[in-house]
């Protein structure tokens, strides 16, 4: 598994190894990916199309850690992560992981800052350090001025605008969203899709989205497809399992 | 840590109407505990102060309670010359025949009738009771059909107001003063020479002999004495003990009562708190699989959720404590069945059950959202995310 191929990368930061992932639904399995394999370099903003069901969030979540493999290995940055024991995995995703949800996930009662602070909880910074990285990413995210509004206070693009600012407030090593325009309207989407590719192109980041919407896979480097847990190469619709070649879409 | 414990208790402000309502329930529980442990500790000292230390009670061999008891005269002198019994300056012993009645008296307002016991008391009766203080009027001349109330019979039976007359023995007798026993049995009592109340009732016998002894240590040489004595047949107790005796079985009646009562109510009032918790897990199953996937161990949310319903709990304990803590300005009548006599105590609050109060609230809360905040942090992260 090689290939150093995308832009403005140095080696791959993600490395998907023959993952198998079913759910099992009273007493049938569901196969839901199958023997995927693919990899994303270093800073590269890639985007997961495909139909409803496909298996995007299950591959998304994989990534991120918060679900486990059946069989295959995810390396991230070089190490496995497929082999962490739980906690082991949880302090992975505070320091490596940033998360962009559908719905913001913002914690309701807490203020649009302290919704920003609460990942650096889990690390060793003072309270004042704290405050001052979260008044940092807010103030990246164009929301200097909402600080202190609760997430009911905040339109829909703020609200995912304060949930990316508590996405690369650790400042991770890859960030995932999962449809991060699913929910709002043309313009907000616009502004979103604006900061993700900004992130990618000033920070580095190396960002995996999920989405159905044309508009927003365009602004990705590159466009991968899934349908029916398996991985298609996304410039010609061609089957590829293994996912070697990686066809930029839409550059 | 400090947003941790800024996110539970905002949450119970965001929820404010359950939350109000839980640790309302709470708060019943919580009252009904410390009013029972508060009703019993209140007896407990009435009792115990109803006897002084260094005075002991010569009765019937026998009896249980002052009614049973009789004295004659005759028995009582000799013992009064016993040499464990202190003496005045002019050498009479510290020591008084006493005689107890019970009589029939109607309440004020309702007019409903309810024991009361008449004391019958001599000269030294009241120097040998310290904690006896006059309030109103005067005591009652020797010789006279002149009585004083307790302040507990003054207030609640009609006639028995300074300057009020009551019938009873075929006589009319005039309230001249009230006094007042501190947290004791005699201020349900009322109290008047003990000469006028023998003829009045027709007695020749005393009840009981009340005595000051030289020292507390002396009891025994004293009780042996006098119970050795085969002409005698009388008991010796101490008086505190005596008292404290008469109610054991009422204050066994009341814990007992209580406890159960406190069962009860707080095994209502946990369900209550973990169908709280567990609605407040149900709502929140997004936010926990959010706290999850950024890093948080199943640890900080189990710590969140009992934290929050170890608020609740506190909450819940603080205002209970606070309403019974109200119910000091009370003060309970009651018969009690081993004297046959009225016997008027209050709610008694000490630091111990404001303590134990405050950690039975909070063990509640604990006990009650327990279940739930484990069941929170068990969800796998997956599927607590497709509840947002
Ligand atoms: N936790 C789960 N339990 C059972 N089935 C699941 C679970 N998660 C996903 N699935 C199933 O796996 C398939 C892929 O789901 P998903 O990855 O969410 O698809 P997509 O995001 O592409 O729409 C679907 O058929 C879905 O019903
Ligand atoms: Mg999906």
């Amino acid at each position: 598994m090689t290939g150093q191929d995308a832009p403005g990368g140095s080696g791959p930061a993600i490395d998907i190894r023959s993952v198998c992932k079913s759910y099992t639904r009273g007493q049938q399995t569901v196969p839901v990916l199958q023997n995927v394999s693919f990899h994303i370099a270093k800073g590269e903003f890639v985007a997961l199309m495909g139909p409803s069901g496909s298996g995007k969030s299950t591959l998304l979540n994989l990534i991120a850690g918060i679900d486990r493999v059946d069989s295959g290995s995810i390396f991230v940055s070089g190490a496995d992560i497929t082999t962490l024991s739980e906690s082991e995995l949880a302090r992975w995703r505070s320091r490596s992981v940033g998360f962009i949800f559908q719905f913001y996930n913002l914690i309701p009662v807490l203020t649009a800052l302290e919704n920003v602070e609460l990942p650096l909880l889990l690390t060793p910074l003072s309270a004042r350090e704290r405050r001052k990285h979260a008044e940092a990413a807010l103030a990246l995210v164009g929301l200097a001025d909402r600080m202190d509004h609760k997430p009911s206070e905040l339109s829909g693009g703020q609200q995912q605008r304060t949930a990316i600012a508590r996405a690369i407030v650790t400042d991770p090593d890859i960030l995932v969203a999962d449809e991060p325009t699913g929910d709002l309207d043309r313009v907000s989407a616009g502004e979103i899709l604006d900061l993700m590719a900004g992130l990618s192109e000033s920070l580095n980041k190396t960002i995996v989205m999920v989405t159905h919407d044309p508009r927003a896979a365009q602004r990705a480097h590159l466009v991968r497809s899934l349908e029916k847990g398996l991985l298609i190469d996304a410039g010609n619709g061609a089957e590829g399992g293994n996912g070697n070649a990686d066809a930029p879409l839409h550059s | 840590m400090a947003l941790l414990v800024s996110y539970s208790l905002r949450n119970l402000l965001a929820r404010r109407m359950t939350t109000v309502l839980t640790a309302g329930g709470m708060a019943l529980v919580v009252f009904v505990f410390a009013a029972a442990l508060m009703l019993a500790e209140g007896l407990r000292s009435t009792l115990v102060q109803t006897g002084t230390p260094g005075n002991a009670l010569v009765l019937r061999k026998g009896s249980k309670s002052e009614i049973e008891s009789v004295v004659e005269r005759g028995v009582a002198s000799l013992v009064e010359t016993r040499s464990e019994i202190a003496r005045d300056a002019d050498g009479s012993a510290l020591a008084a025949s006493e005689v107890v009645v019970l009589i029939n008296l109607a309440k004020r307002g309702t007019g409903e009738a309810s024991n009361v016991m008449l004391r019958g008391i001599g000269q030294k009766s009241l120097a040998l009771r310290p904690q006896v203080r006059l309030v109103s009027g005067r005591m009652p001349r020797f010789g006279s059909s002149e009585i004083v109330a307790g302040e507990g019979v003054a207030r609640r039976f009609k006639g028995a107001g300074l300057g009020e007359k009551l019938r009873f023995g075929m006589r009319e007798w005039t309230v001249v003063g009230i006094f007042d026993a501190g947290a004791t049995g005699f201020n349900s009592e009322i109290w008047g020479d003990v000469d006028q109340f023998m003829n009045a009732f027709r007695r020749n016998a005393y009840t009981l002999l009340l005595v000051r002894l030289v020292s507390e240590d002396s009891l025994g040489a004293f009780r042996n004495g006098v119970e050795a004595d085969p002409r005698l047949k009388l008991d010796v107790k101490a008086e505190a003990v005596f008292y404290a005796e008469q109610s054991e079985m009422m204050a066994k009646f009341l814990k007992i009562l209580g406890v159960s009562l406190t069962a009860i109510f707080s095994i209502g009032a946990m369900i209550g708190a973990m169908i709280t918790m567990h609605a407040a897990v149900a709502g929140r199953v997004g936010e926990i699989g959010t706290l999850r996937a950024l890093g948080f161990p199943r640890r900080s949310i189990l710590t969140a959720f009992v934290l929050e319903a170890l608020f609740l709990g506190l909450l819940g304990g603080a205002v209970g404590l606070l309403a019974a803590s109200g119910l000091q300005l009370f003060t309970i009548s009651t018969m009690n069945f081993q004297t046959f006599s009225e016997l008027a105590f209050g709610f008694s609050l000490t630091p111990g059950i404001v303590i134990l109060s405050l950690a039975f609230g909070t063990g509640m809360g604990l006990l009650g959202g327990l279940i739930p905040a484990l069941r929170a942090a068990r969800i796998k992260i997956v599927d607590a995310l497709r509840a947002v």
